[in-house]
């Protein structure tokens, strides 16, 4: 039930975002969702997409440094409360976010929430328990 | 300041006789301090004599300064072998003093002196000052560094024999030491070029250029051109002399600028200059481009013979309108080896390399150097290994921390460390362009 996500290394330096979402778009690559985090120094752009092989190795042959990671996708309603009641779940059993980033579904009522956790067993066993529903790799990439 | 109006012999440290000696008498004065010195470091340094044994030269072989050639070379290699007491020439009873280089864990190369080595270094800094226009009725007001570093004890202790008033204001505090400078008057300013127009710029936005009693400066330790010599006697409203020398020959005043300003005067009745060629060792002629090399030929505690400088420099010998018959070398323009000097500090390229290694970074990394408010900019650019990467900020952030506390504990000064891809830093031709440096001096 877990999503892949695709991490890229980028250099502070003018137009190396718009490097890498070129060779994404050269590749016809469809981008699901995306965050950004940087420091002073550098950042790194978290990505989902469409096919995540196909991006890798387009990344890869154009010298990007990359990772994937296995983060979660929950599902919530698309109003106010919804992530807080996530996160308040995710809180009252310990565990930790280490970070998340949000997008908005095709279907128009709901949301979408990417969350990287240290252990995504025990956190998918929460979120359900609790009654959030965990999207399937099928539901984003599709 | 113009020392014009001054009687001639006011010029130099009392009277000059050696200042303006023949060179036939300065050659005969050389011959026997130089014979002198080669018995005393081969008898009391074990490692100098088994150099000189493993070159098949013997004490003897050295009659006269045309014999110096028979000598091996010294590097800063050789010191490094034998740190810390190797080249340690007199029992510990007579040595009073320790100075070191800057930079380089575990690599230092410490200096020693006895009192008569300091006094006669005090006399070469004089020298320096006298020649600045200097006397006993300045204020010379020293902010190099004190402690480790050369810079403030010599200056501090030619200005002593002098009989200037010394103001020991040692680095840092840019307020304080504009403070003292109008306050005590201060006349002679001695400090690293940079620093002298680091200082020149605080003035002037302190609108204080007026309350300040300055006519000379004494600038060192740092490359520096004309350009900025003019900037600093402009903004300063001063003559900005140049002063020479490395802590392995004693520290400042192996060599001076006089009114002249046209290249700086070697004391050669304490150190003989030679010029060779870096790649085969052979001695240059005067006026030819090479690597300068000191012998100390009144040394007591550290008598170096034949050290290579690495530093870059044409020897000439003509008539000075200063009336100083001292030899003159040219500014140093360049290096023979791969040495930075970064905000003051001696940086091989060769110590980031082995950090790298050691934290597990791949060996290609570019050196960025500028200079910004007068003060150098040195940053690091490493490459990752795809290994290393992660998806989390704070890993990455923390590595870079990492990899900047052992480069900081390796040079002693701080680079900006910027994470690169895998294989982007330029090759060119297989081999990489190592050192960027944009400093304009």
């Amino acid at each position: 039930m877990t999503i892949n996500q695709i991490s890229v290394f980028v250099e502070n330096k003018p137009g190396k975002l718009a490097e890498i979402t070129k060779i994404l778009a050269d590749a016809n690559i469809d981008l699901h969702a995306m965050s950004i985090a940087d420091t002073q120094d550098f950042g790194i752009l978290r990505i989902i997409v469409n096919d995540t092989d196909a991006a890798l190795s387009a990344l890869r042959e154009n010298g990007c440094t990359v990772n994937t990671t296995k983060v979660i996708a929950v599902e919530m309603p698309d109003r106010p409360g919804g992530l807080a009641k996530v996160l308040r779940v995710l809180a009252e059993k310990n565990v930790n976010v280490e970070y998340l980033y949000a997008f908005i579904s095709r279907k128009k009522e709901n949301a979408y929430v990417i969350l990287r956790v240290e252990d995504n067993t025990i956190a998918i066993d929460v979120l359900q328990t609790a009654g959030i529903s965990i999207v399937s790799p099928e539901q984003i990439y599709g | 300041m113009e020392s014009g109006g001054k009687a001639l012999n006011e010029q130099y440290y009392k009277g000059g006789e050696i200042e303006t000696a023949s060179p036939e008498d300065m050659r005969k004065l050389q011959n026997e301090r130089l014979v002198k010195t080669v018995r005393h470091a081969y008898d009391n340094i074990a490692v100098y004599r088994e150099k000189m044994k493993a070159t098949g030269v013997e004490p003897g072989d050295v009659q006269s300064v045309e014999d110096l050639h028979k000598l091996p070379f010294l590097s800063k290699d050789d010191l490094r072998e034998a740190y810390p007491y190797g080249y340690l020439a007199k029992p510990m009873e007579e040595v009073v003093r320790i100075q070191s280089t800057s930079g380089t864990t575990g690599k230092r190369v410490v200096a020693f002196y006895t009192q008569n080595d300091i006094d006669l270094w005090d006399e070469c800094c004089a020298r320096a000052i006298v020649a600045a226009g200097g006397s006993n009725r300045d204020v010379v007001h020293v902010c190099y560094g004190y402690g480790l570093f050369t810079g403030g004890p010599g200056l501090n202790g030619g200005s002593h024999k002098v009989g200037s008033l010394t103001l020991p204001m040692s680095s840092g505090n840019t307020e304080r030491q504009i403070q003292f400078m109008i306050d005590l008057e201060a006349t002679i300013l001695c400090c690293t070029p940079s620093y002298a127009a680091f200082l020149a710029e605080c003035i002037q936005q302190a609108g204080v250029r007026d309350k300040i009693k300055l006519k000379a400066g004494i600038f060192g330790a740092e490359a520096w051109s004309e350009e900025m010599r003019r900037n600093i006697e402009e903004n300063l409203g001063i003559k900005a002399y140049d002063i020479y020398g490395l802590t392995e020959t004693s520290g400042p005043g192996v060599s001076f600028e006089c009114r002249e300003q046209n290249g700086l005067h070697v004391n050669e009745d304490h150190f003989i200059p030679e010029i060779i060629d870096p790649d085969t060792g052979k001695v240059l002629p005067l006026g030819e481009k090479g690597e300068l090399v000191f012998s100390c030929i009144t040394k007591e505690a550290f008598p170096l013979l034949r050290y290579r400088t690495r530093d870059i420099s044409i020897l000439t010998r003509e008539k000075c309108s200063c009336g100083r018959s001292l030899i003159k070398m040219s500014r140093p323009m360049g290096r023979s080896d791969d040495m930075l000097i970064i905000r003051g500090v001696n940086v091989f390229p060769s110590q980031i390399e082995t950090v790298l290694l050691k934290e597990g970074y791949p060996a290609n990394y570019q050196i960025i150097l500028d200079r910004v408010n007068y003060t150098d900019t040195f940053e690091v650019q490493v490459e990752m290994t795809p290994e290393m990467f992660s998806d989390e900020i704070r890993i990455l952030a923390e590595k870079e921390k990492d990899l900047l506390a052992a480069l900081r504990a390796m040079l002693g000064i701080s680079p900006k460390v910027t994470l690169m891809n895998p294989r982007s830093i330029a090759r060119s031709e297989g081999k990489a362009v190592r050192i960027i440096d944009n400093r304009k001096i």
